[in-house]
């Protein structure tokens, strides 16, 4: 695995709003078929970090390459990379004027142009994947928050990502909703997904991991195992963080 | 004075029978003018809403000063202003044309900054979650922000064209042959206020199924938010 080239590589990225610097030069590939967990305190810029994986922010300097392409040079059409690169968010953001069926079919149609019907069947096959082709024909205001963010899920899944992007999927879910998103992850990540997640799922973590990234102050302070980083950290930042973590 | 003076002075029926041709064909120009107005005063709002939400700041500024412009003036200021003013720059309008384009702008200036407010209220992981997956600005525009904040703004809208159309009785003053300019000349020649009555009855009955339609319309995209 380790002979594969990045699906993606980040190096020296730097992020600023507004004179503030949230990334300060942050180096990190992911491997095919890995699963890369970040964790760290709120505003150390993890999420920053996540979203400029696919510049929903545009990042300040450095460079990242996701499938060897330069997603920051002016020839790249972000639109084209984006449909490769599947985002999930806290707060699911389905489309709520459009059936399950309909959120998840819309950029097969609309971007990759298929036809209705085929668009369609790939929709139901994703849908499928997560465990709700029930449900194809409800609206999100009907299914429950663990239901809304597995349709999330196939919405980037449909599109047959190389790289998927988790932004905290189940910090907006009732605790007994948690579950059922995480066995999905869990299916991806079994069929071979590559997947960069943060989220403070530590069980999750530390079953399904391969790596684990503690990040704070817009940088990365350490990484290893999961085993390392939460039995055995050895920078003292990490250690009080865990420790909060498992109270 | 006899003793049905009260209900003669609105209610005559010689003049009812007289007029009934000349409010009906007033009726007609009426829901033309109208039927005009709303087409281009909302297409155009939204045009303009749709071309601020590119947020280029000179295109903007300029939009947002033409909305306030029109939303501040009168409209009958600017109806006598254009049809008084455009023949001194050699541009002849008919009346009606006059009537139409400034009801028109009007409208459109309202319009525009209800669709940017409905535009505005659509929250950005809408916008976000559609980009993710590839969707250009256009599309993510068309098929995910516009169905919603159109679906929001369709009270208002309602409420704002029926206001302006109503004020196709401000064609009166510079001759268009609407509803109330029928019936004060009928009234200025008859010298008794039914004509005006007839006129009233007339806004009325186009109106009423208008108001009801936009009730309609507001239950109908009423739907439930996740």
């Amino acid at each position: 695995m380790t002979a594969q080239p990045p699906i993606l590589e980040i190096q020296g990225l730097r992020k600023s709003f507004h004179h503030v610097e949230v990334l300060r030069g942050i180096d990190l590939a992911v491997l095919p078929q890995e699963l890369v967990f970040i964790i760290g305190p709120s505003g150390s810029g993890k999420s920053t970090l996540l979203r400029c994986c696919n510049r929903l922010e545009e990042p300040s300097g450095g460079s990242i390459r996701v499938g060897g392409v330069d997603i920051m040079a002016p020839s790249t059409d972000i639109n084209a990379m984006r449909r490769r690169i599947g985002m999930v968010f806290q707060s699911f953001n389905l489309y709520p004027h459009m059936t399950a069926l309909g959120n998840v079919s819309l950029a097969l149609i609309k971007v990759l142009r298929k036809k209705r019907a085929e668009a369609e069947r790939i929709a139901l096959a994703a849908l499928d994947r997560v465990g709700l082709s029930d449900k194809a024909r409800s609206y999100p205001a009907d299914l429950s928050g663990g239901q809304q963010q597995r349709v999330a899920i196939a919405r980037a899944l449909a599109l047959e990502p190389k790289l998927m992007l988790f932004d905290e999927p189940t910090s907006a879910l009732d605790p007994e909703l948690v579950g059922s998103v995480l066995n999905v992850m869990r299916e991806l990540k079994r069929g071979g997904m590559t997947m960069l997640v943060v989220s403070h799922e530590m069980r999750f973590a530390r079953d399904a991991a391969d790596r684990v990234i503690f990040m704070d102050h817009g940088a990365i302070v350490e990484e290893g195992s999961p085993e390392q980083i939460f039995v055995k950290p050895t920078e003292a930042r990490t250690r009080a963080f865990v420790a909060e973590l498992v109270r | 004075m006899h003793q049905f003076g009260f209900f003669d002075a609105f209610f005559k029926w010689q003049l009812i029978e007289r007029y009934f041709p000349a409010i009906m064909k007033g009726m007609a120009v009426t829901i033309e003018i109208a039927f005009a107005v709303v087409l281009t005063g909302i297409l155009l709002g939204l045009l303009l809403a749709i071309a601020r939400s590119f947020r280029v700041r000179p295109v903007s500024a300029l939009i947002v000063l033409f909305a306030d412009m029109f939303r501040a003036l009168p409209p009958l200021v600017l109806v006598l202003l254009v049809y008084f003013g455009l023949p001194n720059a050699g541009i002849y309008l008919p009346s009606f044309a006059v009537l139409w384009l400034v009801l028109s702008l009007v409208l459109a200036a309202f319009c525009e900054e209800i669709f940017w407010a409905g535009i505005l209220s659509i929250a950005k992981g809408q916008w976000e979650a559609a980009r993710s997956t590839g969707l250009s600005f256009l599309s993510t525009l068309t098929y995910v922000v516009l169905p919603q904040a159109l679906r929001l703004t369709v009270p208002p809208i309602t409420n704002r064209t029926i206001a302006i159309t109503k004020n196709t009785a401000l064609g009166t003053v510079i001759g268009v042959g609407e509803i109330l300019n029928q019936a004060t000349t009928a009234q200025s020649f008859s010298g008794n206020a039914t004509p005006l009555m007839m006129g009233a009855i007339a806004y009325v009955v186009l109106f009423i199924p208008v108001v009801a339609f936009g009730r309609f319309l507001e239950t109908r995209f009423a739907w439930r938010r996740a």
